[in-house]
This record gives C-alpha cells, sequence and structure tokens, in this order.
C-alpha cells in the first residue's frame, strides 16, 4: 500500500461529500425558473451589452510574473531539502539562482509592469 | 490510552482481519475510515468555527453576538446552514453548467486534500509524503482554478471581473508563501511534513520570526481574509466572483472559505509553531492532538482579532505591498539566512545541525533568530521609506490640484 | 496480466491523460477545452505518481495546473466574447489527416519497436530529493543547466514584459 493510497481515497471523498447534497438538492429541491429569477445580477438593473471584460493587460502579467516565481520556487526546494548537506559552494550556487531573479523582479518593478491601473 | 490512534487502528484491523478480511484490505479500509474522519472533521469544525468568529468579533466591537438560537446562540450555524440549503440553486440563464457546479466541488477538495498530510499528533498522520509540503501548495492552487470557473460560467460581467481580480491578487499573495514555507524546509533538510513537526524541539517561530510573519499574511490574503477581503466586500464588489450562486452550491463556496481559514491556521500551527509538539507530547500522543488543536485555535482567534480591528486594503496598495515589499523581503532573508547558517554550521561543526534537544538546537536558533531581526529592521526602515517617498508623491499632486483650482479660479474671476 | 489496483488506476489515468487531450483538440467551446486540458494535466500527474516520481506529479500540479493553465484561461477568457464556439473546420482537412496518420504510424511503430523486455533502471531511493538537490549544484552533476535556467527565465521574463508593452 503506498503512501498515495489514502490521498486517492481523500480524493475521492472530498469530491463525493460536497456533491451528494447538490445532487440530492437538484433532485428533491424546489425548482421553479423564472425569468426574472434567471436573469443575470447587475445591480437590480437590466443587463446591458456581451458579457465581456475590458482586457487589462495587468492581469496577464501578474499570472506570468507568478509563473516566473513559481518556476524558480520549483528549482530552489530541492536545493532547500539538500541544504544541510551542502558546501558552501553548492550555497552560493542557489544564492546565484536567487539574485538572477531577483534582478528579474527589479526589472519588472522598473517597467512598471507590477503597478495595478 | 496513552495512544488512541494505534490503538484504534490495530484493534479495527484485527477485527476485519479476524473476519477473514485480506489484511491489505484490511489496511485500505482503516485508511477510508480515516480519511471520511479527517474530511467530516474540516466541514463540521467550521459550525463551532463560525458561531466562534461572531461572537469573538461580536465582544470586541462591544456587542453580544449571536444569542438567539439555543444557549449563547451555539444552533445560530446550524440554522443559517439549514435555510441555505433548502433554497433553489437558481441557475442563471446562459450559464455553462460543468464549471458552474464543478466550481464549488473543487473549492471544497482543494481544502480538504491539505488534511492528508496534516500531522495531528506524533503518530497521527494521514500519509507522510516525502514530498508532504510541496503537495500542499499544488493542492492549494487547485483552489484558483475554481475561481477563475466560477467567475466565467455565472455569465455575469462582474462575476468575471471580481473573479479575475481575486485570482491576480492570490496568485501574487502565492510567491511570498512558497518562499517562506521554504524556511521550514530548509531547517529541517526535508518535506516530509511529519518530519519538520518533530524537528521543531525550539519552535521556527521563534527562531525565524520574520518568516512566520511574511508567511501568516501571505496566508491572510490567500484566504481572502481581512485586512485584504476586498475580493468579496458587499460595498465593493458585491460578492465578487459567487454573485450568481444560490441555495447549497453558495454554502459549499462558504463552507470552502470557512475550512480554508480553519486549514490554514492549523498549517501555521504545525510549520512555525510546532505542531504538536508540548510537554509529554513524545510519550503521551494522544496529548499531541490536544496541543496542535489548541494551537491552531489560538492562531485562528488571531486572524478574528485581525479581521475586527484593521481596515480593509486597497487593491493596488494590495498589490504593491505583495510585489513591492513583501517577495524582496523574503528573498533577501532567505539569502541571508542561507548565507549565516552555513558559514556558522561550518564554523561550529557537527553539532549545529542536531535537533534533539532544545539545549541541542540553541546555537543555530540564535544565529537565525539574529538574521531576522537585521532583516526586520531594514524591512521596518525601507516601509519608511517607501512610505514617506508614497506621502510625498501624493503631497506633490495634492499641491498640483490646488494650484490648477487657483488658476482656475483666478481665471473665473477674471 | 494480472488485473492489480495499480493497473485499474494507471487505465484510469491513462483515460484522463488521452481523454483530456482529445477533448482539448476535439472541443469547439474554448473554455470546455482548457477544462480537458487540465484533466488531461492531472492525467499526467496520475501517471508521474505511478511511476514514483512524486516530486514531478506536483510540480506537474503546480505549475502547470495551477499557473500554466490559468494563464491559458485567462487568455481565453479576455480575447473571446462569452460562450464563443470556434470556427468551422479547416478547408485542408484531407491532407492534414493524411499527414497526421502517417505521423502516427511512425511513432507508434518506433515506441512498440523499442519497448520490448525493458527492465526498471532501479529502485527509487527515499532520500532522492536531496540527491536532486545536491545534484543540481554539483560540478559533476547540472550546476551548469541549473543556472543558464535562472537566465532562460530572467530572459522569458524580459521578453514577454516587452511584448505586454506592445
Amino acid at each position: 500500500m503506498s503512501e498515495w493510497t489514502f490521498v486517492a481515497l481523500l480524493a475521492v471523498i472530498s469530491v463525493a461529500l460536497p456533491a451528494v447534497p447538490i445532487v440530492a438538492g437538484r433532485l428533491l429541491g424546489p425548482r421553479k425558473p423564472n425569468k426574472e429569477k434567471n436573469a443575470t445580477y447587475e445591480c437590480g438593473v437590466e443587463t446591458v451589452g456581451d458579457t465581456w471584460v475590458q482586457f487589462k493587460v495587468q492581469y496577464y502579467v501578474f499570472a506570468l510574473v507568478f509563473l516566473v516565481f513559481d518556476i524558480e520556487v520549483i528549482f530552489l526546494y530541492p536545493w532547500a531539502v539538500a541544504y544541510n548537506q551542502l558546501t558552501l559552494f553548492g550555497v552560493f550556487a542557489g544564492i546565484v539562482f536567487i539574485v538572477t531573479l531577483a534582478e528579474a523582479l527589479v526589472y519588472a518593478w522598473r517597467k512598471g509592469a507590477l503597478e495595478w491601473v | 490510552m496513552g495512544d488512541i490512534f494505534t490503538t484504534i487502528s490495530t484493534f479495527l484491523i484485527g477485527l476485519l482481519t479476524g473476519l477473514g478480511v485480506d489484511p491489505l484490505l484490511a489496511h485500505i479500509i482503516v485508511a477510508f475510515l480515516g480519511a471520511f474522519l479527517i474530511a467530516n472533521f474540516v466541514l463540521l469544525i467550521l459550525i463551532v468555527n463560525i458561531w466562534l468568529e461572531r461572537k469573538v468579533i461580536g465582544r470586541m466591537q462591544d456587542r453580544i453576538g449571536p444569542n438567539r438560537v439555543g444557549p449563547w446562540g451555539i444552533f445560530q450555524t446550524i440554522a443559517d446552514l439549514t435555510k441555505l440549503v433548502s433554497k433553489e440553486i437558481i441557475i442563471p440563464s446562459g450559464a455553462d453548467l460543468v464549471p458552474f457546479m464543478a466550481a464549488p466541488i473543487v473549492a471544497v477538495a482543494s481544502v480538504i486534500l491539505v488534511w492528508a498530510v496534516m500531522p495531528l499528533a506524533k503518530t497521527a498522520i494521514g500519509t507522510d509524503l516525502n514530498i508532504g509540503v510541496l503537495y500542499m501548495v499544488a493542492v492549494s492552487s487547485l483552489g484558483i482554478m475554481s475561481i477563475l470557473l466560477a467567475g466565467w460560467s455565472s455569465n455575469n460581467k462582474y462575476a468575471l471581473l471580481g473573479a479575475f481580480r481575486a485570482v491576480a491578487m492570490l496568485v501574487s499573495y502565492e510567491v511570498p508563501m512558497i518562499l517562506t514555507l521554504m524556511v521550514p524546509v530548509l531547517l529541517s533538510g526535508s518535506m516530509q511534513m511529519g518530519k519538520i513537526v518533530s524537528d521543531q524541539q525550539i519552535w521556527y517561530g521563534f527562531s525565524m520570526p520574520v518568516a512566520a510573519l511574511i508567511f501568516y499574511i501571505a496566508l491572510t490574503a490567500e484566504i481572502g481574509r481581512s485586512p485584504f477581503d476586498l475580493l468579496e466586500a458587499e460595498s465593493e464588489i458585491v460578492a465578487g466572483y459567487h454573485i450568481e450562486y444560490s441555495g447549497f452550491a453558495f454554502a459549499i463556496f462558504y463552507a470552502a472559505e470557512w475550512a480554508h481559514a480553519f486549514t490554514v491556521s492549523a498549517l501555521m500551527a504545525a510549520l512555525f509553531f510546532g505542531g504538536w509538539q508540548g510537554p509529554f507530547a513524545e510519550t503521551i500522543p494522544t496529548l499531541g492532538i490536544v496541543y496542535f488543536m489548541g494551537k491552531t485555535f489560538l492562531i485562528y482567534f488571531m486572524s478574528m482579532w485581525l479581521r475586527a480591528t484593521l481596515p480593509r486594503v486597497r487593491i493596488d496598495h494590495t498589490m504593491s505591498f505583495c510585489w513591492k515589499f513583501l517577495i524582496p523581503m523574503s528573498l533577501i532573508l532567505i539569502t541571508l539566512v542561507v548565507l549565516v547558517d552555513k558559514l556558522a554550521a561550518l564554523a561550529i561543526g557537527e553539532s549545529y545541525l542536531d535537533t534533539t534537544t532544545m539545549l541541542a538546537m540553541t546555537p543555530r536558533s540564535l544565529a537565525l533568530l539574529a538574521v531576522n531581526l537585521v532583516t526586520g529592521a531594514f524591512a521596518v526602515w525601507w516601509i519608511g521609506v517607501m512610505g514617506r517617498r508614497e506621502r510625498e508623491r501624493l503631497a506633490a499632486l495634492e499641491i498640483k490640484h490646488v494650484v490648477i483650482e487657483t488658476s482656475a479660479a483666478g481665471q473665473q474671476a477674471k | 496480466m494480472a488485473f492489480t489496483p495499480v493497473t485499474f488506476v494507471f487505465l484510469l489515468m491513462s483515460a484522463f491523460a488521452l481523454g483530456g487531450s482529445l477533448g482539448v483538440v476535439i472541443n469547439r467551446n474554448l473554455i470546455h477545452a482548457a477544462m480537458f486540458l487540465m484533466l488531461a494535466l492531472f492525467g499526467m500527474a496520475g501517471l508521474f505518481i505511478l511511476l514514483e516520481a512524486s516530486f514531478l506529479a506536483a510540480v506537474q500540479i503546480l505549475v502547470y495546473i495551477g499557473a500554466i493553465s490559468v494563464l491559458i484561461t485567462i487568455t481565453i477568457m479576455v480575447t473571446r466574447r462569452i460562450m464563443g464556439t470556434t470556427e468551422s473546420v479547416n478547408k485542408q482537412w484531407p491532407l492534414a489527416a493524411i499527414v497526421a496518420a502517417m505521423i502516427a504510424g511512425t511513432l507508434g511503430f518506433v515506441l512498440l519497436g523499442r519497448f520490448q523486455n525493458v527492465e526498471p533502471v532501479g529502485a527509487v531511493p527515499d532520500t532522492y530529493i536531496a540527491e536532486m538537490g545536491k545534484a543540481l549544484v554539483s560540478h559533476q552533476g547540472y550546476l551548469l543547466p541549473f543556472e543558464v535556467a535562472s537566465v532562460l527565465l530572467l530572459a522569458a521574463l524580459i521578453g514577454s514584459i516587452v511584448v505586454a508593452r506592445e
């Protein structure tokens, strides 16, 4: 029995546990769809225009910078696990890695990519 | 009665194999029971948490809180949830049914799955994965997807806008979270949650207070609680990405949020405050879970306290706080810690990395504490500088504004 | 071949991976395609777990599903009108079908021929993450690729910010 068996069991339970009442609710609960009730909510007024959001580059840029830092941290985790057994040289190698990515952060900062418009 | 977990599990396995069940299947059945128990515990404890929060915040705001339904209002949450369950789940017109229904389920699943690696006591842990910490982060990142799905499938501009803002904020605060999460991993040399907790003869919160603080702030933002609850503030964007959810689907989102708050306090307790460590916890494992729950509730009380006290932070301030303060601070902290710790280890020798007793860990803790205090002082100075710069910028804008106004008034007077 | 629980999990994960990929390519609705992509990546993570590469599985979920899928979904959502469907099938589909069949045939032939009588290289040691960490910073290991990766990430970030500002 591998260590992932518990995770698989918990995954099945955690999906089933909320799903069962939802399904039960759909089958047993009141269901009176009504044009007014089903209309999209817009603070009480009728919807104007297509449901479409103005494209702000910011959302994309934040996700992108997050992606770069995510990958950086992925590289750093094995280094951190091996940290206690590393030599000073190994530690310096890791610091060089971190500094390079700090440069990336400084670049993004100076170019105004981290502003929220 | 010292070790109820092992006692119960060996009893059950013995019972099942006695009935002729294959031993492997018996193990799986007992694991299933454990998983079921944990999942239910996480979802049921929020009934206590919601009541506790309402009472505590009420008292902090000099009022009583719910006290009608049952003695001291303890059945209030049950009444609320019963009401929610009996309401119809209204599917808005044009909504995409599969993501609409899947989003709350993924949100709850991503919270419950974290408990698979939570060390409850010395002998009670769902499964001590050797990538425990990374697994935890991976699973919480599934919750981000559920927000996008919810926002999109509601077919509502405001839900979509709210979902984008929520995702941008959550994704930004995930970076300092995973950076400072590297600190317990660095100190224990392992990603196993069980090992991280059992190594904490001196709690990591004491030897690395700045890292613990940054982690706590990042977690508070991740769960969308005050002072970072811009995403669902009623006056801002009306309920954000779950505007169109009603009835039981909304109840599940609600439950997921509260469960997440509790899970995050438990994580903080396990990683930085010793988890189940405490007097006699090694020899009497049952005490371990008592200590763990105690610490979790204390940290949860802290988060309630913050919620009752602090005003909401504006979205652009939230983002610049994260990217321009928390992340540079975490990077600087990790660099300094790693350097100083390795130099000290080379200077002192083998005994530096000993984690058997509190005394053995003191030199390392003191060294790390020194680095933290230096970084903390630098952080305080830096935030002072940035604050001053921001105030001067705003003052300059105001002067321009006043100049424009006076010249306009002057022109009008002519 | 014995039908153990492991076989069942393998078939399930492969079904996720293959079915998900098929769903991505076939689906008209882009958001549904993105959801199928997540299913396919989840299946891949499951396959990594079966191969005892749990670190890779966690990385797959964290980076691919948690970051890249989010990025793709955000891009889809802001560049398409809501619930939009894609245009109809490309006019050159017969030629594309022939080329695809040829590629599939070649790949299948090579793969099936190669994987006869393979043995696992060895057991995965318990301390494999620490070994990986040490290898990442050792001369005989992957030090140069490690540092080059950081420069690559820097370049990627600079490039994407430059492009995004256009």
